[in-house]
């Protein structure tokens, strides 16, 4: 899929859409409370059953504390000092409001300049065509009996699958920043896909109708039922910019027997700037669940934006025979710090799962690999394989690496592997030496070591997440 | 016009003066060796020409083909046909040998204007080179000198230099390290180098490569300065005497 049409269809939707006076007017006061919860549920009309779970949710969150385990280090988080419900802030009028580095890295990527506007959400009064390709595409799914709309618009249209399915698999009280998101969670993306229908396109938020509104507590929910096939598309190598810092998503993805779902993200949040100012903080909560027999979950990520990353792509392995994986590259560069692995849980018999961990540091930037396999008692001839690599570039960056294993299960085979590299400036002169410049070499060391994880992505994502990761390291001068 | 006009170069390494005035003359198709004991500054002269970082020329200056080399940054003096086997190659895990080389074939082919070659034509000529260098086919999707031996590295050096075909040619102690068997694997692969455009720097400490590799010119490089040349016989007489007969030399020439 053209990047452009789904731009296009970004600005459409929002052109189309608009925001009526009395949500512009809108705005909750301040903090969080029950109040603010039913306030909430109300403005999004949702039925007794959802506000009740987002109730649970918030009196669970009351009770909990912010976690402090991760490796990751930032000053308090004013929790009540957060608008819970808003509309959309003030949008800047030009882009001579917006900070320069960002629009160098825009021409980098070579990003025209329509589509700079709609991604830093400049008010944009461009004349677009009268038929979206959205609608094309959605005729489509129709006709296939997939369903795939923003989380809002399920919760009224498909209200028996997402009460089904909610929390099934991140229930309301699993961590702080999902009991968070659970109480508050704005919008986000539903899809469903029927049994035996195997998903003609790859999903993405930009297909979506007011996709770009979901704010700051994200909800995604993913269903594939038997037999079904469900590629979903997260995010956009262009950096977003962004008001809020305060991130905490939440997605929930459930394959049923023979089902499989594919998830590909591509964060690039506004870091913060060269002395590791402002930039978003990402605590997001996502997990699969391969329920089914032979049902397979798969996250592919590609990390390179916000300040801090706290994330977990998680599987849980229920079906005999089922299948996870989790294939990252997390870059951090300047004073990003991102903290983020996978949890494999083998519950089912002749469960397998892999799990390779790309972490490039580059700055002053800390990565942190954690991951754990678990294989529960049960779990006959699970199998894992691990392999987490670690490549430095400059000598005042860090990489951590935090594997846990538990084996209960006799039968069970796991295989770990880690490495841990620098990118030297003997190599690189050695580069020069035969004519390449340090940049080059730099893309050429960085492409190398992120091959296995790239080939795990639909093939355009794949060719721009290789350029955004020679921006995102290049952009700040750590070489040549 | 010499391919090489080193005039009295004076440069540092970590602030401490280690070349102090070198001349030198290298003209199109000549072969000249650099010899000289430990610390005299032979691997110091070869990474300035280069232009390695944290070698600093100081004094003096460089033409090659009439341009001040020392004014280019190092990937240009490679685009402009300098090349260094290095004395201690690097290892780059991940990178193909391949592709490396042809990533760096066609970063030179760019600068000169020229096209580009795709897979196929590359593979052509890699082909041929390899089995000059008798290393085999495997060893192009290695990656780039990881974990291979100390002889294995120092015939990729070669290998890409072959590819690369470079006007200038400065061969860091390629001769360490190295068995007698593949000293010969490699000298043959710098004498089918060997042109009437090209220019050949050997640099060394023993004459062992010399037998292999017969230079036109020696020179005996001591102190941070070229204290003798002659032809092949000052390497045989070297061999002779060791170079404490030379120390005398170097003092006297001493302001």
């Amino acid at each position: 899929m053209a990047q452009k049409e789904a731009l296009q269809e970004l600005t459409t939707a929002e052109y189309k859409a608009g925001f009526s006076t009395d949500i512009e007017m809108e705005l909750a006061p301040k903090g969080l409370s029950e109040d603010i919860v039913r306030f909430i549920s109300k403005k999004k009309e949702e039925p007794d059953w959802l506000l009740e779970w987002r109730l649970r949710a918030y009196r669970g969150w009351i009770a909990m504390t912010e976690p402090k385990w991760a490796n990751i280090h930032y000053g308090p988080i004013d929790y009540q000092g957060i608008h819970y419900y808003a509309a959309p802030k003030a949008r800047p009028k030009s882009l001579q409001e917006i900070d320069p580095a960002i629009l160098a890295m825009y021409d980098k990527l070579g990003i025209p300049l329509q589509e700079r506007e709609a991604l830093l959400g400049v008010a944009v009064d461009a004349v677009l065509d009268s038929v979206s390709v959205g609608t094309t595409f959605k005729k489509k799914l129709d006709d296939l009996g997939i369903y795939f709309s923003s989380f809002s618009e399920a919760v009224h249209e498909h209200p028996d699958l997402v009460k089904k399915w909610l929390g099934s698999v991140v229930p309301y009280n699993d961590n702080f920043f999902a009991a968070l998101n659970s109480a508050v969670f704005s919008d986000g993306s539903f899809a469903y896909v029927p049994p035996g229908v195997r998903c003609p396109m790859e999903l993405s938020t930009y297909f979506r109708i007011n996709a770009a509104n979901t704010g700051q507590f994200e909800r995604t929910l993913i269903i594939a039922d038997k037999g079904a096939y469900v590629s979903y598309l997260e995010g956009c190598t262009a950096p977003m910019r962004d008001e809020h810092q305060l991130h905490a998503a939440v997605v929930e993805l459930i394959a049923l027997d023979d089902g499989e779902v594919k998830y590909s993200t591509i964060q690039n949040w506004y870091p913060g700037d060269k002395q590791g100012k402002g930039g978003v903080y990402n605590f997001v909560t996502k997990r699969g669940k391969a329920l089914g027999k032979r049902s397979k979950v798969s996250w592919t990520q590609v990390e390179t934006g916000s300040a801090i990353t706290w994330k977990y792509p998680s599987c849980i392995l229920q079906g005999d025979d089922s299948v996870g994986e989790f294939y990252s590259v997390a870059v951090c560069n300047n004073y990003q710090q991102a903290d983020t692995g996978t949890k494999m849980t083998h519950i089912g018999k002749n469960t397998r799962s892999t799990i390779i961990s790309k972490g490039i540091s580059s700055g002053f930037g800390q990565n942190t690999y954690r991951g754990q396999v678990k294989i529960l008692k049960g779990a006959a001839n699970s199998r894992n394989y691990s392999q987490c690599d670690s490549l430095l570039i400059g000598d005042k960056c860090g990489a951590h690496t935090f594997p846990y294993i538990e084996v209960n299960e006799p039968t069970a085979q796991l295989e770990h592997e880690a490495t841990t590299s620098k990118i030297g400036d003997d190599q690189l002169f050695y580069a020069q030496q035969r004519g390449l410049t340090p940049e080059d070499a730099t893309n050429m060391i960085v492409n190398g070591f992120c091959k296995k994880v790239f080939l795990n992505l639909p093939m355009e994502f794949a060719v721009e997440a290789q350029k955004l990761i020679q921006v995102s390291l290049a952009l700040e001068g750590t070489v040549g | 016009m010499a391919l090489l006009e080193v005039r009295d170069l004076k440069a540092s390494v970590a602030g401490k003066e280690i070349l102090k005035g070198v001349n030198l003359t290298v003209n199109p198709g000549e072969v000249h060796a650099i010899m000289g004991p430990n610390g005299s500054g032979k691997s110091t002269l070869a990474n300035v020409l280069a232009g390695r970082p944290a070698y600093e020329a100081i004094g003096g200056s460089v033409l090659y083909e009439g341009k001040d080399l020392l004014a280019m940054k190092p990937e240009n003096r490679a685009r402009e046909g300098v090349f260094l086997a290095f004395q201690y190659p690097v290892e780059i895990p991940g990178v193909g040998n391949a592709y490396f080389l042809k990533s760096a074939l066609n970063a030179i082919r760019r600068y000169r204007n020229e096209p580009e070659l795709d897979a196929m034509e590359f593979m052509d000529l890699v082909n041929d080179r390899v089995k000059l260098l008798g290393l085999d086919e495997a060893f192009l999707s290695r990656s780039l000198n990881d974990g291979f031996s100390g002889g294995e590295k120092k015939r990729n050096e070669i290998f890409q230099m072959a590819v690369l075909e470079p006007r200038l040619a400065i061969l860091d102690e390629t001769d360490s390290g190295l068995d007698i068997d593949a000293l010969k694997v490699v000298a043959n692969g710098v004498n089918t180098m060997r042109s009437k455009d090209r220019a050949i720097v050997v640099v060394t400490h023993y004459q062992r490569i010399l037998n292999y590799i017969v230079p036109d010119f020696v020179h005996v490089l001591m102190d941070g300065r070229i204290v003798k040349s002659g032809g092949r016989e000052l390497a045989l007489e070297l061999e002779k005497t060791g170079y404490q007969g030379f120390e005398a030399r170097a003092a006297a020439a001493a302001p």
